[in-house]
């Protein structure tokens, strides 16, 4: 079925386009599958849209629409789900996708300068992406690691107890 | 970060320090499953009723008691049961779940498996923040190993009990830690809330009965089967029971996790003293947020002198909650203005949009608050901030906008300074 839907910059897109996949990610998505009961495949959605993020960088049209048909769900489905949650990008980004948090314990421990530093370094405001493509940054909400403020996400992995320097220890370290 | 126990035994953080605490093994020998063995010789009935006796209130936020929680899943229903782990830890202030998750994740099983044997659950979720992702990868070895020794799975220990487990990830979004959005969440859908009733007991996920508890909710099961819900109640107080953990972050020398027994005497000794002291000797402690950042904000003349104890009533006389324990301390540095600003951000950010008043409200209010920021806050913009907080309280469909109206309401009654000052016309 040939359909349309609105992407991020509500550009309306052609979506016929359907992404293709390894079979060893193809028996990675179904193996999310048995985790829930006959009928209910649609559970496995945010799971199976982490994957596809993963191998394709971000949540594009080909990718939704593999989803669809693999869950045997709407194209408008997939696209509501995915378009809730903030871990989802629905634009490419930067190669390392560094996430300051934001919220007050990280900010009353010198979150401002963290993001300050970071973003004077690669010459990007929050929110951008570096020229080359290598790193994007963003202020996020609460990631509980308060504790251990000021602190950031690259990817999946904790940056906690921030300085200056360690954080150009971490710049430095990302390739 | 300092992750210690103070005035009882550690019975939530036992295997904190303890070497390879996250394994099978390491957790048996240190007394693990026990409990377990000894609930699968044990009535549905007699647990539930050592829960009960136990006063163990819900540790996400609530503070529902867990024994009622679990009574009013029907014993006698047709469809399949569910218990479904909240660990979508997302509230300001609060990483206490993290640490059980890393390091003992197999209480949390044992604690679910007690609970699945009680209700006739035979399938449960582990529901992760999606940001926890080390933790599901180490929550996923926990249960492999748990299935290997036959302690998940079919036929456990012998018996014709079964119950399989599976973790689950969120994707961000601090509403999937309200129950009912969890379920939406977990069934692929946009995380908004239900309408309840009908209760998740009743109809949860798939629309079957449904448990839906907290991490250190189920992990506090094995301890009370253990020793008995009447002595657990009593390292408490009557009508909280047990220990409680409390993350604290922001202006002290030493951040961390710290189990209390319930009624801990007193506010002021535990920040003063136990976390250590205030962050810079010359500053002083300005205002506390005791229970995450969806409670009211505290100023030092409702702690400094005034033994407010920890638990849950305690709490609520010394003019705040207990919610999910987190608390986050600020000096005189901080301008409340600026951090009532901050969380409501975020809960306009993390508002599912489902409902007009906390889309709206929240909305609203932050622009109100960037107005103030950037220098031209009115001498009305107070009473308009409560105004429009009084329209999202109570009026919302789910709690967030409670949430989002509580640290409003009481900034601005508790620290009228720091609002004034931005909101002299002209710098008059």
């Amino acid at each position: 079925m040939a359909s349309v839907a609105t992407d991020y910059t509500n550009k309306v897109v052609k979506t016929d386009e359907i992404a293709e996949f390894s079979d060893e990610v193809v028996e990675e998505m179904r193996s999310h599958l048995g985790k829930y009961p006959e009928g209910r495949q649609r559970s496995a959605l945010i799971p199976l849209l982490f994957v596809i993020q993963r191998e394709r960088g971000y949540l594009d049209n080909p990718g939704i629409n593999f989803l669809a048909k693999f869950l045997d769900l709407e194209v408008t489905d997939v696209w509501e789900t995915a378009t809730f949650y903030s871990m989802f990008n629905l634009k490419k980004i930067g190669k390392h996708h560094i996430q300051v948090c934001k919220t007050l314990s990280c900010r009353i421990m010198g979150e401002p300068e963290i993001t300050g530093h970071i973003c004077d370094k690669l010459g990007i405001k929050p929110g951008e992406t570096t020229e080359d493509e290598k790193f994007t940054v963003t202020r996020v909400e609460c990631l509980g690691s308060c504790g251990t403020a000021p602190m950031l996400q690259v990817g999946f992995d904790y940056y906690e107890d921030l300085t200056i320097e360690k954080v150009d220890k971490m710049l430095d370290a990302l390739d | 970060m300092e992750i210690k126990a103070i005035g009882c035994d550690p019975l939530q953080l036992k295997l904190m320090h303890v070497k390879d605490g996250h394994t099978l093994k390491v957790y048996e020998e240190h007394g693990g499953y026990k409990s377990l063995r000894k609930a699968m010789n044990m009535t549905s009935d007699e647990i539930i009723d050592e829960v009960k006796k136990s006063s163990l209130r819900g540790r996400g936020g609530a503070g529902f008691p867990t024994g009622m929680k679990w009574s009013f899943v029907p014993r006698d229903s047709p469809k399949p049961k569910y218990i479904v782990c909240n660990a979508d830890e997302s509230e300001p202030g609060t990483f206490k779940d993290r640490y059980l998750l890393e390091r003992d994740p197999h209480a949390l099983i044992e604690g679910m498996l007690i609970g699945a044997f009680a209700l006739g659950v035979e399938t449960c979720y582990i529901y992760f923040r999606g940001e926890y992702k080390y933790l599901i990868d180490i929550m996923d070895r926990a249960i492999e190993e748990a299935e290997a020794a036959n302690l998940v799975g079919e036929n456990i220990l012998g018996s014709d009990f079964t119950c399989n487990f599976y973790t689950h990830t969120g994707a961000g979004a601090y509403i999937c830690g309200e129950e009912t959005a969890l379920l939406s969440s977990l069934e692929g859908e946009r995380g908004h809330p239900r309408m309840k009733p009908p209760f998740p007991a009743v109809e949860g996920v798939y629309a079957c009965p449904t448990v839906v508890n907290n991490v250190e909710t189920l992990t506090a099961v094995p301890q009370i089967i253990e020793m008995g819900g009447e002595a657990w109640q009593q390292i408490g107080t009557e009508k909280s029971g047990g220990t409680k953990l409390w993350s604290v972050s922001g202006h002290v020398k030493k951040p961390g996790v710290y189990e209390l027994p319930m009624g801990y005497d007193d506010m002021e000794k535990f920040i003063l003293e136990d976390c250590g002291g205030m962050l810079r000797d010359d500053k002083k402690l300005k205002a506390v947020i005791p229970g995450g950042s969806s409670v009211y904000i505290m100023n030092a003349d409702q702690i400094i002198g005034k033994r407010v104890t920890l638990d849950f009533e305690g709490l609520v006389e010394g003019g705040s909650a207990v919610g999910s324990g987190g608390f986050i301390v600020m000096d005189e540095t901080v301008d409340v203005m600026d951090s009532t600003k901050n969380l409501t951000e975020f809960y306009k950010h993390e508002s599912c949009g489902w409902c007009t008043p906390c889309r709206e409200g929240t909305d609203w209010m932050v622009k109100i608050f960037n107005r103030i920021a950037a220098g031209g806050g009115r001498p009305e913009d107070a009473q308009l901030l409560l105004d429009i907080s009084d329209n999202i309280e109570g009026k919302s469909f789910c709690p967030l906008g409670d949430a989002a109206a509580w640290p409003i309401q009481s900034a601005v009654k508790r620290f009228p300074e720091d609002f004034k000052k931005h909101l002299l016309r002209d710098g008059q």
